[in-house]
């Protein structure tokens, strides 16, 4: 076999594979949600998604977020008091956290906190034959396992940009008030009179995406898992960059739709 | 002469190119126990796995009490799945959840029976098959490899099943404990007058539990009859795993 030959046999088989792999991927997102919208509903499974994939998420949230809005602010202030404009700072910090900042870094930090963990556990129930015992013991094992996380991921993330909003735009205040000494009601002030409804929807939108694909290449990657413990390991790396890459593209298509005219 | 609880036909999966059951024929008569022998990779699993709905075969009948589940739409075979059992090679037993929950699950999910009720239910099972009430709440991960199969057995046979299916039930256990396992999969399946089919390589356990025994090669049944009749046959192949020589019609692919 000559060198051409080998290139386009690997060439097709990648092509091959990555159609297959897409289809697949369809069926499973197709299968998700019809099973979230058809009974049974496991109500204790979902609270605990609630409660793992939001409540335990909020510390780096928070840290994240905080971090992000000083940094903002000092970048800004840094950039633009040259021209004088100190009140753009308020504007600034606000616009870009809401819109931007806190959707990507809570979007961030749970696929790598939520979405590992789903594909590693996922990944393991499959190779273990959980999942097959699920079955047999006549449970749906896509109601049981996919469809509570879904769901979860969907609600959750929004209400986690909300909270990331509040910290973050606390962050640009705190370095503003503190550190460069502004006025903290006129602070206050011009970041109510420049607050959009827009900049809360969009952070809500992008909440409610990105915690779509952080619980469905989670529960697909793991779900599909093969091999033991080397294909669980590829599962969690593949779940984790697969929705990263995939929350940056959908960010800025989503900011595309609603931000130009 | 028994009815057929469960009766195979013509039964084809291929995975790709791989054709791992070429068209299977078995019955298991109601209340008898069939061991399906073969070596690793002849589908032993995979053909449980298509009576239990877990693999979809690509042609041939599952028959269970007379009706052809590969025919029914998902719900109505969710029926028959609910008559079934399984003991997992490796327990397979839920890991987010307690010993008891374990053995619990089908009553809590599928029978909807009241938590407190499963319970005291979950403990009765696990004494009979020789656990203490102090292991019900532990988890799964705290026990030695022969007590969880005894947890995945108390799950399977929870439900009152009356097709219990047991993948390798004495892989990875010592002699004495596979022993023991063999004695209460006997006692649980003659305790709830269940069929019972097993696939193993184990010939100490296929000779204990079995009242018939099938032999399973590259995806067809070649030989089957009771454990008297495979001490007698002249089946080269049968010979040859039950001695367990590497001489013989049967070539190990490596």
């Amino acid at each position: 076999m000559n060198f051409a030959e080998k290139f386009l046999r690997r060439l097709g088989k990648t092509l091959v594979t990555f159609v297959f792999r897409l289809g697949e991927l369809s069926l499973f997102v197709a299968r998700a949600v019809y099973n979230c919208v058809t009974p049974p509903f496991y109500f204790k499974l979902l609270g605990r998604q609630f409660l793992d994939i939001g409540f335990y998420s909020l510390p780096v949230v928070a840290l994240t977020t905080i971090f992000a809005g000083m940094v903002i602010a000092l970048q800004t202030y840094s950039g633009f008091s040259s021209y004088g404009a100190e009140s753009a700072v308020a504007a600034v910090v606000l616009i870009s956290v809401t819109r931007e900042l806190a959707p990507v870094f809570c979007g961030l930090m749970v696929a790598g906190r939520i979405g590992a963990a789903m594909a590693a556990e996922i990944g393991t129930m499959r190779v273990t034959e959980q999942i097959d015992a699920l079955t047999t013991l006549s449970t749906n094992p896509f109601k049981y396992l996919v469809t509570p996380r879904i769901i979860a991921g969907v609600l959750v993330l929004p209400m986690l940009v909300i909270v990331g909003d509040i910290i973050g735009i606390f962050g640009g205040y705190v370095v503003s008030i503190y550190q460069l000494d502004f006025n903290p009601a006129n602070y206050i002030n011009s970041t109510l009179d420049e607050l959009q409804t827009i900049d809360i929807m969009t952070g809500l939108i992008k909440g409610a995406v990105f915690g779509f694909i952080i619980s469905l290449m989670g529960c697909y990657n793991g779900y599909k898992s093969r091999g033991g413990a080397q294909g669980v390991g590829e599962a969690t790396t593949n779940a984790v960059v697969t929705s990263s890459i995939l929350i940056l593209i959908f960010n800025y298509i989503i900011t595309g739709m609603l931000f130009t005219k | 002469m028994k009815e057929n609880k469960i009766e195979i036909r013509n039964l084809y999966k291929a995975f790709g190119k791989k054709v791992v059951l070429d068209g299977v024929d078995v019955d298991v008569k109601k209340g008898e126990s069939l061991v399906v022998i073969g070596g690793s990779g002849t589908g032993k699993s995979v053909l449980i796995k298509c009576i239990q709905g877990i693999l979809t075969p690509d042609s041939g009948s599952i028959k269970i009490d007379g009706v052809d589940i590969t025919q029914l739409d998902r719900d109505e075979a969710e029926k028959s799945y609910s008559k079934m059992g399984m003991l997992f090679q490796g327990a397979a037993l839920f890991d987010s959840l307690s010993v008891w929950e374990n053995v619990a699950f089908g009553l809590i999910e599928n029978q909807k029976m009241p938590r407190k009720e499963a319970k005291a239910e979950a403990i009765r099972v696990l004494r009979q098959v020789g656990l203490a009430a102090e292991v019900a709440d532990l988890s799964p991960s705290e026990l030695s490899g022969g007590m969880q199969k005894r947890v995945g057995l108390a799950r399977a046979i929870a439900t009152r099943p009356e097709i219990i299916f047991f993948d390798e039930p004495t892989t990875g256990l010592d002699p004495i404990m596979s022993d023991v396992i063999n004695d209460l999969i006997i006692e649980s399946v003659k305790g709830l007058g269940a069929t019972a089919l097993t696939i193993t390589h184990d010939m100490a356990s296929a000779r204990k539990i079995a009242d018939k025994i099938a032999m399973l090669y590259k995806g067809k049944i070649i030989w089957q009859g009771t454990v008297k009749e495979m001490d007698k046959t002249d089946n080269p192949y049968v010979k040859q795993f039950i001695k367990g020589s590497s001489q013989g019609p049967i070539s190990v692919e490596v």
